[in-house]
């Protein structure tokens, strides 16, 4: 085979460049081409250190292959490629351009042998992302793309206190297992947990995402996050607190999709929920686990991008994004509604569907090492996903009530880069030994059994009776729901306001006083000297006056 | 792109001319279909044994229960945290003394007052 191994991210970095370069009608071959070509370039690198470079006077180790990373890298691509395939003909180039430099991002970061090029692709991934964001057009999209900007940034920088701690404290920053036990670990621990939408900071993601253009948020649903869980599985296996973030997250997700009414903030919180579940994996740390968080993590970018597709397909000919404006679409969108319900079942872990061969891999694993409460609370949780993104996405968006759109149906590449989704969501339930020969660790876990199907039948089929059920409280009403971003978008200018309104009425105060009491003083001067040293005053006053000045002078003398 | 709620026809009033699927004849049937499977995935517990990993969930019927009560709950905590976080849909587009105005003149220039 290939002597040389020809980095997969700088392929996709030039592929994104030529787009811009490029006729313009050569610009949609060029944005197919280069994930594809990028994918044979991931299995043409073998297990290993494959490629060092100096940078910074460092030796930094550009590529690394190894089973983890080329399933990372495989995913990415495939994404990059479902991507461009639902937006080639609708996105402006430089929207496509940037889409797949953040999926080339997302590739170097995968095969990244240190943390230094992890951190230049890491970089590489919240620039471009930020320009996703931008991309969908609106004052609202700006707004977010900044916040969504500053967060990453921050995020790098913390990264980078805790690389560059490391590398002055142990002098290496390969990238391996760590444990948190010093100031350096812990910066990025944290660092990699902003991206991957950990408490406190996760409303970033829900925040930019929806406000993305219909064909953006198809990109940034997959990389961000799935990255920094990838950064994970390589840098802290088996950290016990991951599990109880990783549950956290999955809980919020829950909760805060079903207050939700955009239906791409739905799918945004959703994310959060999923990677939740990623996490406890990785918390667990077995290889059982660790399979379920990597194999997860390949299933759920496939349907997370099927349902934003869906969602963007929605968008993109209604243009409304509320659940409360929306309905029955079902009628004149019906591939669109098959596509997402398929991507709805997958995500809810339905049987002969890519979920259910992955998810119940770190429940197990849960299982295996008897964590009773972990465990408990993951079916409960399985059962919640269902709920709030396995009906509600469908059930509110495609039927409930007639909203009266007759949007027609979605343009052929959408049609064609949904089903090609729906495919994989499907076959990769079907034969499941497609994901699991790719998963880092060898499998023998075997997920179609009687009673491992039908108990996960039971569960999501009573859960589907709860919404069904409880449907009157969950009526959408045309509310956001507050979250973590009030305390800096509100809640901080708020303070800042009260103070500085303080000080200024305080200010104006103190001026107004001193200036009135200053005013009284010199307009007393010019009254009383008028009234005893003018021209007009009695002669009697000044003889007086002048005695006393004498007085005054001959005592000075005297002395 | 977009339209306008449906003027000429209003489903309504001839429930038989609408969709098949949401005539209320099919919903009914699809209700009873319904039950019907749901009554199956917890008989089926007679024929297969479940692998209980724990002790609670190898009861009968544990998964239907567990999974229809956690989700009641569920639903019932976010109505609750609702009350307290829910906020009119343009909560942070308002003109308020803190966001500068010009921000806020430029989003209802945008979206016309509308929903988007």
């Amino acid at each position: 085979m290939f002597e040389f191994v020809l980095p997969p991210a700088i392929l996709m970095i030039a592929g994104a460049l030529l787009i811009g370069v490029a006729r313009p009608a050569l610009r949609p071959l060029i944005a197919l081409a280069t994930p594809l070509a990028t994918l044979y370039a991931v299995w043409q690198v073998p297990d290993g250190i494959q490629l060092t470079a100096t940078f910074l006077g460092y030796e930094v180790q550009f590529v690394e292959g190894s089973n983890l990373r080329r399933l990372f890298a495989t995913v990415f691509t495939i994404m990059g490629f479902g991507g461009a395939l639902f937006a080639f003909r609708q996105s402006k180039w430089w929207e496509l351009s940037a889409a797949l430099m953040y999926a080339a991002g997302a590739v170097g970061v995968s095969f990244a042998g240190d943390l230094i090029v992890m951190f230049l692709f890491w970089e590489l991934m919240a620039l471009f992302s930020t320009v996703v964001v931008w991309c969908g057009g609106t004052e609202r999209a700006r707004a977010a793309g900044i916040r969504y900007a500053i967060i990453h940034l921050v995020g790098g920088i913390i990264l980078k206190i805790g690389i560059e701690g490391l590398m002055i404290h142990t002098g290496s920053v390969e990238i391996r297992a760590l444990t948190l036990d010093s100031f350096d670990t812990w910066m990025i621990f944290i660092g990699v947990l902003i991206n991957a939408a950990a408490p406190p900071i996760s409303v970033w993601l829900a925040d930019a995402y929806p406000e993305s253009s219909p064909m953006g948020g198809v990109f940034l649903s997959a990389f961000t996050t799935k990255t920094a869980v990838l950064a994970l599985i390589l840098l802290f296996p088996g950290t016990e607190l991951l599990i109880w973030l990783g549950l956290i997250m999955i809980f919020y997700g829950i909760i805060w999709a079903l207050l939700e009414n955009d239906m791409r903030r739905i799918l945004s919180y959703s994310i959060v929920n999923q990677v939740g579940f990623m996490v406890v994996g990785v918390g667990i740390g077995t290889e059982l686990a660790l399979n379920g968080a990597a194999a997860h993590a390949f299933a759920h970018i496939i349907y997370k991008g099927l349902l934003f597709m869906s969602a963007g397909a929605v968008l993109y000919q209604t243009g409304v994004r509320k659940c409360s404006n929306l309905g029955g679409l079902f009628r004149t969108m019906p591939l669109t509604t098959v596509c997402g319900t398929i991507g709805a079942l997958a995500i809810s872990a339905f049987p002969w569907t890519s979920g259910f061969i992955s998810k119940s891999m770190i429940s197990s694993g849960a299982a295996y090492e008897q964590m009773a409460l972990v465990w408990y609370l993951l079916v409960a949780a399985s059962a919640g996903v269902f709920l709030h993104a396995g009906i509600k996405f469908p059930w509110f968006v495609f039927f409930q009530k007639d909203s009266g759109l007759r949007p027609p149906e979605a343009p052929w590449n959408m049609r064609l880069a949904m089903i090609f989704f729906s495919i994989i969501c499907i076959g990769l339930g079907v034969f499941p030994g497609l994901l699991y020969s790719l998963l880092p660790y060898p499998v023998d876990y075997v997920p179609y059994t009687a009673d491992h199907v039908l108990s996960q039948l039971q569960l999501l089929l009573f859960a589907g009776l709860a919404f069904f059920v409880m449907l009157p409280m969950m009526k959408r009403t045309l509310t956001i729901t507050l979250d973590f971003d009030y305390f800096y978008r509100r809640m901080i200018p708020k303070v800042a306001g009260f103070i500085d309104r303080s000080l200024s009425q305080a200010r104006d105060r103190v001026r107004d006083a001193l200036l009135a009491g200053g005013s009284h003083v010199v307009s007393q001067i010019r009254v009383q000297s008028y009234r005893y040293f003018s021209s007009r005053s009695p002669m009697g006053q000044m003889a007086i006056w002048m005695a006393v000045l004498l007085a005054v002078i001959v005592l000075l003398a005297l002395n | 792109m977009s339209q306008l709620p449906g003027h000429d026809q209003n489903p309504g009033q001839r429930p038989d001319s609408d969709h098949w699927l949401v005539r209320p004849k099919t919903i009914r049937l699809l209700w009873w279909l319904f039950g019907v499977i749901l009554a199956l995935t917890v008989a089926g517990q007679y024929f297969i044994h479940f692998h209980a990993y724990f002790e609670v969930d190898g009861w009968f019927g544990f998964y239907a229960a567990y999974g229809f009560a956690t989700c009641v709950g569920m639903v019932v905590l976010a109505k609750l945290l609702g009350f307290v976080l829910k906020r009119p849909d343009d909560y942070y587009f308002r003109p308020t003394e803190l966001a500068p105005s010009q921000l806020t003149e430029e989003i209802e220039a945008e979206e016309g007052g509308e929903d988007v």
